[in-house]
């Protein structure tokens, strides 16, 4: 129980790898904010909070769209008022409109731009004083290793991951006096509802290029989240840490 | 409470340092040993309780106590 009372809000986590983060965090004894984007995640969201209850460990969910400001620091303020503070943020709320360079629409490039970054500097923003005056905090930034390398039909994608590493570099330098840690984790390609899509044949292309010779799971992103939370990661800021099986080494 | 007595009580909460020590001639960074996310923040206190905006530019011209005070007073 190394989080035992420690407050964790993850973005984007009714579903997917921000929920796996979200119940590994809770394993621990963190008290969740299970954040998700519209009210249709609603019900989802109320399951995440419902299986973490069954952990024995205490969360809420909250709607709030990252994109808006306004949504963002009312979230915080709610968080504030149910727990008092919040130690651990993990901007995980990440979309994707994928399309080669010529045929992106200046909206798909906006979309995304716009949930995967400006989404993260929103939330870090409201939250980062709250830490900065407790001399504490984690902040992890969930970005990709297309952010690092780039990806044929992912350019707004891919921009929005690098622009996240920056950002993480940059807080990490402005925050790191106070006890503020921000790290980013870059995942290569990991096992979810997304690429239980592909193809036979693009899975085999895929595997070639790995080392591992296997597709990640999400709990391998959760458990790289829960050491950058942990006490022990207390002297590791703006580092990427990739989470890959070798694919880019 | 006047413009000054609100400003000391702020800086003590921001700053830890002593109520005696928030003289108006005392320097942020030389005085009471605040760095740049220090002085960051006794601005943002300073917006919220006289409910104004101080840009950055103004704010890099408070160097003490008595500069807060008079840019405060002439911004309400």
């Amino acid at each position: 129980m190394s989080l035992k009372g420690k407050v964790a809000l993850v973005t984007g986590s009714s579903r997917g790898i921000g929920k796996v983060i979200a119940l590994k965090l809770a394993e621990e004894g963190a008290k969740l904010v299970i954040n998700y984007p519209v009210a249709d995640e609603a019900e989802s969201a109320q399951q995440v909070v419902e299986e973490i209850e069954d952990l024995g460990a205490e969360a809420i969910a909250l709607q709030a769209d990252v994109t808006a400001m306004e949504e963002v620091k009312g979230m915080v303020k709610e968080v504030k008022q149910e727990f008092d503070t919040i130690d651990i943020l993990v901007n995980n709320a990440g979309i994707t409109r994928d399309t080669l360079l010529l045929r992106m629409k200046e909206e798909d490039w906006d979309a995304v731009l716009d949930v995967n970054l400006k989404g993260a500097f929103n939330v870090t923003k409201a939250i980062s004083r709250i830490m900065m005056k407790q001399r504490s905090g984690r902040i992890i930034n969930i970005s990709s290793v297309v952010g690092l390398m780039g990806n044929a039909g992912q350019s707004n994608y891919a921009a929005s991951k690098a622009g996240l590493i920056g950002f993480t570099k940059s807080v990490a330098k402005e925050l790191a006096p106070r006890g503020v840690t921000a790290n980013a984790i870059a995942p290569g390609f990991i096992e979810t509802a997304m690429t239980d899509q592909l193809s036979d044949k693009v899975v085999e292309q895929m595997l070639s290029v790995i080392p591992a010779n296997s597709f990640g799971q999400p709990e391998d992103v959760a458990d790289t989240a829960l050491f950058l939370a942990s006490e022990g990661a207390k002297y590791i800021t703006g580092e990427v840490i990739r989470v890959d099986g070798g694919m880019t080494m | 409470m006047d413009t000054l007595e609100k400003i000391q009580e702020i800086v003590v909460t921001e700053l830890g340092v002593d109520a005696d020590e928030v003289t108006p001639e005392a320097s942020f960074i030389d005085d009471l040993g605040a760095d740049s996310l220090d002085i960051v923040e006794v601005v943002m206190a300073f917006e919220e309780e006289f409910d104004i905006e101080i840009p950055d530019e103004d704010a890099e011209d408070i160097g003490t106590v008595q500069d807060a005070v008079d840019y405060i007073e002439n911004a309400l």
